[in-house]
């Protein structure tokens, strides 16, 4: 039977070719390159569980009176938006799992980005000839968080509304053009028109996923025609000899296992460990707010930066060149992304390797990147940190002002320090593996002569 | 009959001897439990002191160094507020410049009774108050809640934080401990009386920050109700964690080949 | 012949089901090569991914039956579980079955050449000898990037209908006028002798909409000795009673805290604070910063009570409402 289908397909398509190219690419094992893998199922389980969520949800701003099942908020004034989330989590079958398990498919979505993204640089994948594929890998990171960011933004809680009004801040915070392009998305200042949740509604269900899409296909097609990098752990695989598994019927089983795995991890979490339980937030207007309001993890670095900033408005006489939260929430996620993708043109600027690779680096064979990553994402990971230090007061009773001042040295000399000792543990244990090969050869040599 | 007549003095002033008070009243006991514990910050006859004065003396509850004591001025303050301070431990203040906060209640029912008396007895203040948080609604909770008090206590009064201050956590706050502080505006709580919230919104709160407690969590395990940082550690050390071990499972590491 | 019974059914069910295939591969072997070698049987795997299996299909059918029944409590983490657990034990199996039932080989391949130069060359013969005809070819070239680039501006101008990206002027708009009235989140009037000191009030402007940034106020009352307004906001108060906009200058979140000591001597000073960042603002002395990164003072609302009583706004804030933008500093709210 699968004889008929496939000579079906071949008459047809003239696919056979192509079919057996694909059943025989080759894969090379190791179990880091499978996190890619994680995050593009994790995004397969979004779309499927986004595409039943937007077929309940109502993105309209027009406030209605809540009467139904949920009694703390019974005759309390909401929108529209608001109420068919809340419908959906109390009064929809499966309707909560489905929504919980998009939102910590989201979650995990960019930690298996981040997760992945350290890989290849640690291992140096994005050099020549796969920048392009490295480049289009973090522009899917970038718009990963924004449609995470607009995404909860949509339930029009109490807290996801707090977090869209320091978006705006961050907005009119950029210099000379903030404002207006606040203007033009919002149609005016914050909250907006009625239209802007319908704007936030088509950008996260169409136009970002429909983007990511297209650059997760391109990446993929990328991956496939230069074929994938290998580490060299045999002798036989060298910058021009792939070895792998194929696709069939050895890594079949394999992806087809962690696509389950991962869309299994999600689902238990779905319905075991509650994710933003918009019913206790309530819903958000512009004149309340909660302590301990906090982004989704991925947006914690900005908070932190957010709220190291000391207090100025760069201005010169009546024109507010850098309002305050630009510095913590665009330059510093800017610099950031900048470092990123400008790191392969520095790194081959700094070292002189403009060659072609196939074959990744350990990280200690590259002491030099290996530190500076460890730096920079230190940098990042203190910032993130910063960003939780008045729960650290609430839960340690540590001072709050006293963590801002700490963190505010530790930021810059964090990282320093982190990239140093990087840097030594990869002398280090490069300087090891020569010692235990040089025993290797001498005894070699000893059991020869004897 | 002068006889009996001196047989039944001396008869009375026995008996009048013997039973005289087992307890001191409770005003009085409370006095004297006031000069072991509360005088040096609060000033004789609950005065209070605004000027840091003589350095007290280390003694039982307080810290075991001297400091500066200043406090308010107990008169008028009524039942209320020392049944509440004392009830969750709030005073005595171990260390001079804390913020008072609920930890060790020093002393027994018999004792907070009696200081309460005692202060009651320095001016003409509210008493204990009875709230009723069955009468009260629990969406008009959530809306007054909301409004007045999750700016600092967080939503579902799991605590926050206020420069130079931590509104607590509420969930180990009685109802009577709860209309107390509404009414007091301890340390630097603002102070909601009647006028500005009705008895009758404060069982709402009441009631609202009852179902707080143990709100509905039909979703799972609640992550101590705070929100995107909890969500943030189960994504990475379980979600990722797990998923991170399905790969190495399934890939090959390094050693498995370098042999 | 004799009607099949339903037991005959069961039978030849079974047998079809839990026979091993003892037929041998279509081909014979030496007829060609195995494109996969062959490896040797593992029956304890194929049972234990067999059972596994087995085990995903039963939870498959337990999601169904716990869907199906209305009034099971925790219905949520019943659902996840058995939804969780089938695909995990799914995912079980094809793991057995990728690590001991089918045949992991390792091939050696080459990589695909680093650039294809005869190709790259016959392209850019192509392109360069279709160009015989031309000419003016800078001239023919710059025409062409004209015309797309002012066509693609084109396309791209009705975006900005999306907004009014060039007027700012709704960015100093507030609702305010002078003789508006303050009311609470219902519309009543707030009378100055209902404002006392130690607590806040919420306040917006009579008949605007709440929402607006520019409507909701902070209300405190000050003991007269402790207001030290600046020269700009004197006779800003109402007798002490001092008004704030509630929205922070920082990002934009409600100013929902008010820290004030019940004992002055010995705790912090009052000050109204946002939790979103901790910005903290002065409200004795017109609004400064002091505390967080919050890099404008807290605009603040002039403010009386007339005759009968009820607090209404004198102007308009001395200082737009909202986050810092270029223009905030320009001109006063309108």
């Amino acid at each position: 039977m699968i004889r008929r289908l496939v000579r079906f397909v071949d008459q047809r398509s003239g696919g056979a070719p192509l079919l057996r190219k694909t059943l025989r690419y080759l894969f090379p094992d190791h179990w880091s390159f499978l996190l890619g893998e994680v995050a593009l199922y994790a995004f397969v389980v979004l779309v499927a569980t986004g595409t039943y969520l937007a077929l309940f949800y109502d993105a309209s701003p027009s406030k209605v009176v809540y009467h139904g099942p949920y009694a703390p908020l019974q005759g309390q004034e909401m929108t529209h938006a608001y109420r068919s989330v809340l419908d959906l989590s109390t009064t929809v079958k499966a309707g909560l799992l489905i929504r919980q398990t998009h939102h910590w498919a989201a979650d995990v979505f960019l930690a298996a980005i981040v997760l992945h993204m350290l890989r290849i640089f640690f291992t140096g994948a994005y050099r020549k000839p796969r920048e392009l594929t490295y480049w289009i890998g973090l522009s899917i990171l970038g718009l990963a968080l924004l449609e995470g960011y607009l995404g909860y933004s949509l339930v029009d809680d109490l807290l996801s509304g707090m977090g869209l009004a320091i978006g705006y801040g961050v907005l009119v915070s950029v210099p000379f053009v903030g404002a207006n392009l606040a203007a033009l998305i919002w149609d005016g200042p914050f909250p907006g028109k009625h239209d802007f949740f319908s704007r936030m509604y088509i950008a996260h269900v169409f136009l970002l996923p429909a983007l990511i899409a297209v650059l997760l296909s391109v990446h993929l097609a990328l991956v496939a025609l230069k074929h994938h990098t290998q580490f060299r752990s045999q002798p036989r695989q060298t910058e021009r000899k792939i070895v792998g598994v194929p696709t069939f019927p050895g890594q079949t089983p394999r992806s087809l296992g962690l696509f389950l795995s991962v869309a299994g991890v999600l689902f238990l979490l779905g319905g075991l460990a509650q994710i933003n339980p918009i019913w206790l937030w309530g819903p958000y207007h512009t004149y309340v707010s909660t302590n301990g309001a906090q982004p989704d993890w991925y947006l914690g670095w900005l908070i932190g930066a957010l709220r190291l900033v000391p207090g100025w408005d760069f201005t010169i006489g009546h024109y507010t060149v850098v309002p305050n939260p630009f510095w913590g929430g665009a330059a510093f996620p800017l610099v950031c992304f900048g470092f990123a993708f400008s790191w392969p043109l520095l790194e081959r600027r700094f070292t002189g390797d403009y060659g072609y690779h196939n074959v990744l680096d350990r990280p200690r064979d590259a002491p030099g990147r290996t530190a500076i990553g460890v730096a920079v994402f230190t940098w990042i990971s203190l910032v993130f940190l910063a960003g939780a230090s008045d729960r650290a007061q609430v839960l340690l009773d540590l001072s709050y002002i006293g963590q801002i001042w700490f963190y505010r040295v530790i930021v810059w000399v964090g990282p320093i320090v982190a990239g140093l000792i990087a840097y030594r543990v990869c002398i280090e244990l490069q300087r090891g593996e020569q010692v235990e090969r040089e025993r290797k050869r001498a005894e070699a040599a000893a059991r020869g002569a004897a | 009959m002068r006889l009996r007549l001196g047989l039944l003095l001396a008869l009375a002033t026995v008996v009048f001897a013997t039973s005289a008070p087992a307890a001191p009243p409770p005003v009085q006991q409370g006095k004297h439990l006031y000069g072991e514990y509360c005088v040096a910050c609060h000033g004789a006859n609950g005065s209070g002191i605004t000027q840091a004065g003589n350095r007290i003396g280390a003694g039982p509850g307080r810290s075991q160094t001297q400091q500066p004591g200043v406090a308010p001025s107990l008169r008028g303050v009524g039942a209320l507020a020392p049944d509440f301070y004392l009830r969750t431990g709030y005073m005595p203040l171990a260390h001079a410049g804390l913020q008072p906060r609920r930890s060790r209640v020093l002393f027994s029912d018999e004792q907070i009774r009696a200081l309460i008396a005692y202060v009651a007895s320095l001016g003409k203040g509210p008493p204990i108050p009875t709230p009723h948080p069955a009468h009260g609604n629990v969406s008009r909770g959530q809306a007054l809640f909301t409004d007045h008090c999750a700016g600092c206590h967080q939503i579902v009064g799991e605590g926050g934080y206020v420069t130079d201050a931590v509104p607590p956590p509420l969930e180990d706050a009685t109802a009577t401990q709860i209309a107390e502080a509404v009414r007091i505006g301890p340390y630097v709580m603002p102070r909601f009386s009647p006028r500005q919230i009705s008895n009758g919104d404060l069982d709402s709160i009441i009631a609202y920050v009852e179902y707080a407690k143990h709100p509905d969590d039909r979703g799972g395990w609640a992550l101590g109700h705070l929100g995107p940082v909890p969500e943030g550690l189960v994504t990475w050390f379980i979600a990722a964690i797990v998923l991170i071990a399905v790969c190495v499972l399934i890939g090959k590491s390094l050693r498995d080949e370098a042999g | 012949m004799k009607r099949a019974r339903p037991k005959d059914w069961l039978i030849a069910g079974a047998v079809l089901l839990l026979r091993r295939d003892r037929r041998p591969p279509r081909l014979k072997p030496g007829e060609r090569e195995p494109v996969v070698p062959a490896g040797e049987p593992r029956p304890r795997a194929e049972l234990l991914a067999l059972f596994l299996l087995g085990a995903g299909t039963l939870c498959a059918v337990a999601f169904i039956a716990v869907y199906a029944i209305d009034r099971i409590p925790r219905q949520t983490q019943f659902l996840g579980l058995s939804l969780g657990l089938s695909l995990l034990f799914v995912a079980a199996a094809l793991i057995v079955t990728a690590k001991r039932l089918v045949v992991t080989e390792e091939i050696e391949d080459e990589y695909p050449l680093d650039e294809h130069p005869d190709e790259q060359e016959t392209v850019l013969a192509a392109v360069e000898d279709s160009a015989s005809r031309l000419t003016r070819r800078r001239l023919f070239k710059l025409g062409l990037a004209g015309a797309g680039g002012a066509l693609f501006a084109a396309f791209v101008t009705p975006v900005a209908s999306l907004g009014p990206v060039l007027d700012m002027r709704r960015f100093y708009d507030t609702p305010w006028r002078r003789g508006k009235r303050l009311v609470d989140e219902h519309g009543r009037p707030y009378r100055a002798d209902q404002i006392e000191e130690k607590t806040f009030y919420t306040a917006f402007a009579e008949g605007s909409d709440k929402e607006q940034l520019g409507s909701s106020l902070v209300v405190v009352r000050l003991p007269k000795d402790d207001l030290r307004l600046p020269p700009e906001n004197s006779g800003f108060d109402a007798d002490g009673i001092v008004a704030y906009s509630k929205i922070c200058t920082h990002a934009g979140c409600a100013i929902a805290l008010y820290r004030v000591p019940l004992f002055p001597p010995a705790e912090p000073k009052p000050a109204l604070v946002c939790p979103c960042h901790y910005s903290t603002f002065d409200p004795s002395d017109g609004g400064s910063v002091t505390f967080g990164p919050a890099g404008r003072k807290l605009p603040m609302l002039p403010i009386y009570a007339d005759s009968r009583g009820q607090l209404r706004a004198r102007g308009n804030f001395d200082e737009p409402v909202g986050p810092s933008w270029w223009g905030v500093r320009m001109k006063r709210p309108t």
